[in-house]
């Protein structure tokens, strides 16, 4: 597992909540759905950087609380008739507790990577 | 061959008829359940579906086939449909469950779609068969017009009803001399009155076509192709060509062979399912309740609902529609829609200015819209027309009614909804920054044909909804003439079929508690619902069970869950409340040292008398609360569907004016009704005279003080749309003020819908039954008044406090670190 890091416990995301992950190259979002599974994003809308981690979250996506774009917890894509996509991060689930790769966590923050 | 993929035959599905209503009911069943059918559609002609009712500018030649084709060979294909173009069905054998076409093709079904629309109605005289006689329903007959009228000179079209006076204009356009015949004394005499309908006449003879009113076809003349007409009365007219409109009847001949029971069309359930129970059937050959209907919006409405039966949902019923009808001819704005004719028990209000030959008739009935004919001014036939559907009670507005909607100080719109003479860099939708182009663009790129369809693609009227008929005008102009719409009881959201008051009942007619158990019993399309049921699903439950139900705070929108407002850079405002505007030292030092302590860039003077702390991170606000509540302050409900501000005057205690201690008034019904949910935002103002310097007036209640004691003012609105309250009762004391109020805000919790404001509620239920629940049944009052009395022992606490003291909500605040630490 040296290549995953723990980022918190299941219980520490409420079912269809969300958590914020503050990394250096910007925050990530976090959700459980109903059935227990774990996805990340970023924390941003592609359509006016809204934050996504404060909509609300129903089946496999999230409703951005900004103006409505729904996004897909799978792909990051928007719902059509509206086109955008957000980053997704990978996760997995061990004993309770979720991992994020290490690589994608500790990435440089873009500003700094020349 | 995957060995993991269990084999399993799809279910066959065939379409008979390739037209729009049977496409649209494919459509539908793909949008539902793309896997469910192998699917194959039969189609008598050559082509593609295309909107037929366009067919009238193509042969004005406004437009060309391939701009009104809706499905090319690519779809069918992308789709896997096997489509047979140019073979036309000649037998369905039941028992075999197989349809054979005159080619020889045999299809097998599991279920059977009939979508054969309608032929043409042929007059039953002498020389309907020869050459130069043409029907208009489809492409070939636009054809052979148009052939017809490069070498022929004199035209006659029989029948002056909708399509007979398209067919003549655009003959008249190509250049021929068309004479129109009409068994009856007035044109259109289904659509309009003998006003509107001379009106018609006189603008189409200053057109250039001829009328033969009154004239009763008796032959067809001509030895090998047509020359004239003659009538009963024995005059003739000489004629090239003759075009039959005279009206269409069912397509159910294949039907009625298969033995499936017919009367006028193929006779359907609520469900559009035949006598044949593996058979359903939509479009124009159908009977429904004893209906049969030749507009497009109904068809695609029972295009919907037999998708839904065909891939086994089962959830919907059709029950018949309302429609109207606009004539698709250039340079005659005509409109019409229900019952315009008129009894003993209806009122007619009518407007008529001959100098710009301008008529509108509206048929009232216990002032509701019945029905309504327009001529030469039909920009409001699409607001009228929803007043009507949604049996709106106009008694407020009829001085004005004729004059139409701009009339009633619709502040965001007033020059004008003439959309058609707009330009396409017009703005329409304010609130997404849509413009007329932009919307042209979407219906004709997307070939978009309901108002739902043009909000999700381009988001116009989608947000406050102002601009919807102005949208809806616009789709009217671009899509096609005969806009109608199913009837207006629309569903909660798309998870869903349901309508808000169906959903309300249904909650509490079977006790059912929790948001789990309503999507489970009315069948969800969804697991959890969207961004839009749930809140309004967790709304009507609290609502109905205040001491039973546990608040989902998953269900409400950020700001009820933050019990703060995102601001668009995902900071917080934070708002404490000010009991009826009022404050003191030691609160606005406590607020000033908040400020300064978490670095809040700026604090603003809201308009509901209180002060908003801007740019708080999400973080913070646990602390920030911690520090207000320390100061006594709690929750101002800014961010929430609930009770917002009471705003008050200084009254009798200083004012020199002030008859009533409306500060004193307004702390006491503040300190009554906050904490309480609303189905959306409600505000409350106490003037001390009627002066009304706390603008009573467009308050959701507005109270205003008189020397002998209070007015009581609802369903005012100071947003989008100013709307100025209606009066509902004068009171004589603060105790009564107290018990009324509480009445109204409870009835509004119960009875409106979610993100209903009081002033779209009173629009659509009149401010009749609310007079009648609140000012003349005793009773009633008080039970109302005991049940918000009752909901507030529940709900009356600052959430501010509560969040800020229990840690496990409280870690929600917090944001997670990885557990590592960068190498740099």
């Amino acid at each position: 597992m040296s290549d995953w890091i723990k980022i918190c416990a299941l219980e520490d995301i409420r079912a269809l909540g969300s958590r914020v992950l503050d990394l250096p190259q910007g925050r990530v979002a976090l959700f459980r759905t109903n059935d227990d599974e774990v996805f990340a994003l970023e924390d941003k809308c592609p359509h006016k950087q809204g934050r996504l981690s404060q909509g609300i979250v129903h089946g496999k996506s999230v409703t951005c609380p900004l103006h409505n774009w729904v996004i897909g917890f799978e792909t990051g894509k928007a719902e059509a008739p509206d086109i955008g996509c957000t980053r997704t991060y990978q996760i997995q689930m061990v004993e309770g507790d979720v991992f994020m790769l290490s690589a994608e966590v500790s990435e440089m923050p873009a500003a700094l990577a020349g | 061959m995957n060995v993991m993929t269990p084999i399993q035959r799809k279910s066959k599905l065939v379409l008979i008829g390739n037209g729009m209503a049977g496409v649209r009911t494919i459509e539908e069943v793909l949008k539902v359940d793309p896997d469910h059918f192998d699917i194959t559609i039969f189609g008598s002609e050559p082509h593609g579906n295309y909107n037929r009712i366009m067919l009238s500018p193509v042969l004005a030649g406004d437009k060309t086939i391939d701009e009104i084709l809706l499905n090319d060979d690519a779809w069918y294909a992308d789709n896997n449909i096997t489509l047979h173009k140019g073979k036309t069905v000649s037998k369905i054998d039941r028992v075999k469950s197989q349809v054979i076409a005159d080619d020889g093709t045999v299809a097998d079904y599991d279920r059977l779609l009939i979508a054969t629309g309608s032929d043409p109605f042929i007059l039953p005289v002498p020389g309907v068969e020869l050459p130069g006689v043409i029907t208009f329903r489809d492409i070939a007959d636009v054809d052979e017009m148009l052939d017809a009228s490069k070498k022929h000179k004199n035209a006659v079209v029989i029948g002056g009803g909708l399509l007979g006076l398209e067919a003549a204009k655009g003959l008249s356009i190509q250049g021929m001399n068309v004479t129109v015949v009409h068994l009856m004394d007035s044109l259109m005499e289904r659509q309009l009155d003998d006003t509107a309908a001379r009106l018609l006449q006189q603008s189409l003879e200053d057109q250039g076509l001829t009328f033969l009113m009154g004239a009763q076809t008796e032959t067809i003349l001509g030895a090998d192709h047509v020359t004239g007409v003659r009538f009963k009365d024995g005059t003739e007219v000489a004629a090239d060509i003759v075009v039959m409109a005279v009206g269409i009847k069912p397509n159910k001949a294949l039907a009625e062979k298969a033995g499936i029971y017919c009367e006028r069309g193929v006779v359907v359930s609520d469900t559009m399912q035949t006598f044949d129970p593996k058979i359903y059937a939509v479009g124009e050959c159908v009977q429904h309740r004893k209906a049969t209907y030749g507009l497009v919006a109904p068809l695609y409405e029972q295009g919907k609902i037999c998708a839904n039966h065909l891939v086994d949902k089962g959830v919907l019923r059709y029950l018949g529609s309302l429609t109207s009808t606009k004539l698709k001819v250039t340079g005659v704005d005509l409109f019409s829609a229900g019952d315009f004719t008129g009894d003993d028990s209806t009122e007619e209000i009518i407007f008529r200015d001959p100098g710009r030959n301008v008529y509108k008739k509206l048929v009232l009935k216990d002032n509701r819209i019945q029905g309504s004919v327009m001529y030469g001014d039909t920009a409001d036939g699409v607001w009228y027309f929803q007043l009507m559907r949604e049996a709106t009670d106009v008694s407020e507005f009829r001085d004005t009614l004729l004059f139409g909607q701009n009339h009633l100080g619709d502040s965001g719109h007033g020059a004008g909804s003439q959309t058609a003479s707009m330009s396409l860099d017009t703005e329409i939708c304010g609130c997404n920054g849509v413009c007329k182009g932009d919307i042209v663009q979407a219906i004709t790129a997307g070939k978009l044909l309901t108002l739902d369809e043009v909000r999700t693609h381009t988001k116009a009227s989608a947000s406050c909804g102002s601009c919807t008929g102005l949208v809806e005008q616009i789709l009217v102009d671009t899509a096609g003439g005969d806009f109608s719409k199913a009837p207006s009881e629309k569903p909660l959201c798309p998870c869903t079929d349901h309508p808000h008051g169906d959903v309300r009942r249904v909650i509490v007619e079977n006790e059912l508690m929790t948001i789990p158990a309503v999507i489970n019993f009315m069948e969800w399309r969804t697991p959890d619902g969207c961004a839009k049921c749930r809140p309004a699903l967790n709304y009507y439950l609290l609502c109905a069970w205040p001491a039973d139900y546990q608040d989902d705070d998953q269900s409400r929108f950020i700001n009820e869950r933050a019990h703060a407002n995102i601001q668009k850079d995902g900071t917080y405002s934070v708002v404490p409340r000010m009991w009826g505007g009022t404050t003191t030292s030691d609160e606005l030092r406590a607020i000033a040292d908040v400020a300064d302590k978490f670095k809040i860039p700026t604090v603003k003077v809201t308009g509901g008398q209180r002060i908003d702390l801007l740019g708080v991170k999400k973080e913070d606000l646990p602390a920030v609360w911690t520090d207000l509540n320390d100061a006594g302050m709690v929750s101002g409900h800014a961010y929430g569907k609930s009770l917002r501000t009471v705003k008050t005057c200084v009254g009798s205690d200083w004012c020199r004016f002030g008859v009533q201690d409306s500060t004193g008034l307004g702390i006491d019904l503040e300190k009554a009704l906050w904490g309480s949910w609303t189905p959306h935002k409600f505000k409350v103002a106490v003037s001390g005279c009627p002066r009304n310097c706390a603008e009573s007036t467009i308050k959701d209640l507005g109270i205003v003080a008189v020397e002998s004691g209070w007015e009581l003012h609802v369903g005012g609105n100071g947003g989008i749309k100013v709307r100025v309250t209606d009066l509902l009762c004068k009171v004589k004391t603060a105790e009564e003020v107290m018990e009324y109020a509480r009445a109204f805000m409870q009835f509004y919790r119960e009875d409106a819908y979610y993100l209903e404001r009081t002033a779209h509620w009173i629009d659509r239920v009149g401010i009749a039954l609310i007079k009648e629940q609140i000012v003349e049944k005793d009773d009633a009052r008080r039970a109302y008044a005991d049940r918000l009395v009752y909901s507030q022992k529940f709900y009356q606490f600052d959430p501010w406090k509560a969040h800020a003291t229990d840690q496990t909500i409280r870690r929600e605040y917090e944001l997670l670190k990885p557990e590592f630490e960068l190498v740099s």
